[in-house]
């Protein structure tokens, strides 16, 4: 389906179409959606199935649990500090959600539903509104202080401090693409290098050979995208605590 | 014998750290915080980065003097000057990502 006719449709992967039959047509219910509903229950199971023998030598699943609690768990207290303990839940939610939902989309088949930027930025805006909300409600009006640079001459303030808010402001734009980006890009890559494969292999037994090479680089590809589907999460919620940090200490 | 006042230099422990740090067995001290980690060192990562802190300010930027100017008559005053303060808040968010880390933060 990715080189139909002597074209390469890289794009169309992203469509959103409804799934689970006539039921997800009639509430538009997309393969997005599914596939949410999917990396939420693989983070429940992993957690749930993970834990449940309890043993004090833990096993395989329960190491995985485990380790992933205490990942995120020291992620939230060295960077935000003791407070971070707060934001726990909510950091583990997003890293969860978002790492099984980047690699998912690298299992054939399946879709990537932080490829769209609705979704990412339906994240950012949670983590932005949360953040924000947080430094108001901890310093009060005092949160606006953040906005202010320390030790700079007073006539600079009025052209300083509108510069800090749009920094400010900036961080919904600049986390949301970037892992939109990634993401989608890579995908982009996977079907463009993988039409190649199909478009040459039929072309003749001359280009058997860039065929196959076209192949070594999608299998490159794809261990890359794992590698970036891993690193953009964490990079998602490493960047969420630097926020929840600045929000508790301002600077 | 526990706290013996050995008046030999330094203790065990830092003799001990010392030797390490000499043969490049410990960690190099992590910054706290601030930095992700050493993340996206390579230099796609690092052009990415670049760019996506570059534009996000100056599209935010645009997209609320495009409003102001709008709101306020004909004439895009508003939207010129946010394009200047869009530019400078993506070099600070520039800096911000990519200043030394002994900067105090």
């Amino acid at each position: 389906m990715a080189a139909q006719g002597s074209s390469i449709d890289a794009l169309s992967q992203f469509q959103l179409h409804t799934a689970l039959g006539p039921l997800g047509a009639a509430v538009n219910f997309s393969q997005s959606n599914l596939f949410m509903i999917v990396a939420g229950v693989l983070t429940l199971g992993l957690l749930w199935i993970g834990m449940r023998p309890r043993a004090m030598v833990p096993g395989r699943l329960q190491s995985a649990a485990e380790m992933a609690y205490e990942f995120v768990y020291s992620m939230c207290v060295d960077t935000i500090g003791p407070e971070g303990r707060g934001f726990f839940p909510f950091v583990f939610t997003l890293f969860f959600f978002i790492l099984f939902g980047n690699l998912l989309g690298v299992w054939p088949y399946d879709f990537t539903f932080t490829s769209h930027i609705v979704v990412t930025l339906a994240l950012t805006l949670a983590v932005f509104v949360m953040s924000t909300v947080v430094g108001l409600r901890i310093h009060g009006l005092h949160w606006f202080s953040y906005f202010v640079p320390q030790g700079v001459p007073k006539p600079l303030l009025p052209l300083l401090v509108p510069i800090e808010v749009l920094s400010y402001v900036s961080r919904i734009i600049s986390l949301s693409v970037r892992l939109f980006a990634n993401m989608m890009a890579g995908h982009v890559m996977l079907e463009v290098f993988g039409a190649f494969v199909i478009m040459l292999g039929t072309a003749g037994v001359i280009f058997w050979i860039p065929a196959g090479l076209s192949l070594a680089v999608n299998i490159a590809l794809i261990g890359f995208e794992i590698l970036v589907a891993t690193l953009q999460a964490y990079v998602f919620a490493i960047l969420t605590c630097i926020y929840l940090h600045d929000a508790v200490h301002l600077h | 014998m526990s706290d013996d006042p050995g008046d030999d230099g330094p203790s065990f422990e830092e003799r001990l750290k010392a030797a390490r740090s000499r043969q490049g067995l410990d960690a190099p001290p992590r910054s706290p915080g601030m930095d992700p980690g050493g993340l996206g060192q390579s230099p796609w990562g690092i052009g990415l980065r670049v760019g996506i802190e570059l534009v996000s300010a100056l599209v935010v930027a645009v997209a609320i003097g495009y409003g102001l100017s709008l709101l306020f008559g004909a004439r895009p005053i508003f939207l010129a000057v946010f394009v200047l303060l869009g530019g400078a808040a993506g070099v600070l968010n520039v800096w911000r990502s990519f200043a030394p880390k002994d900067h105090q933060d």
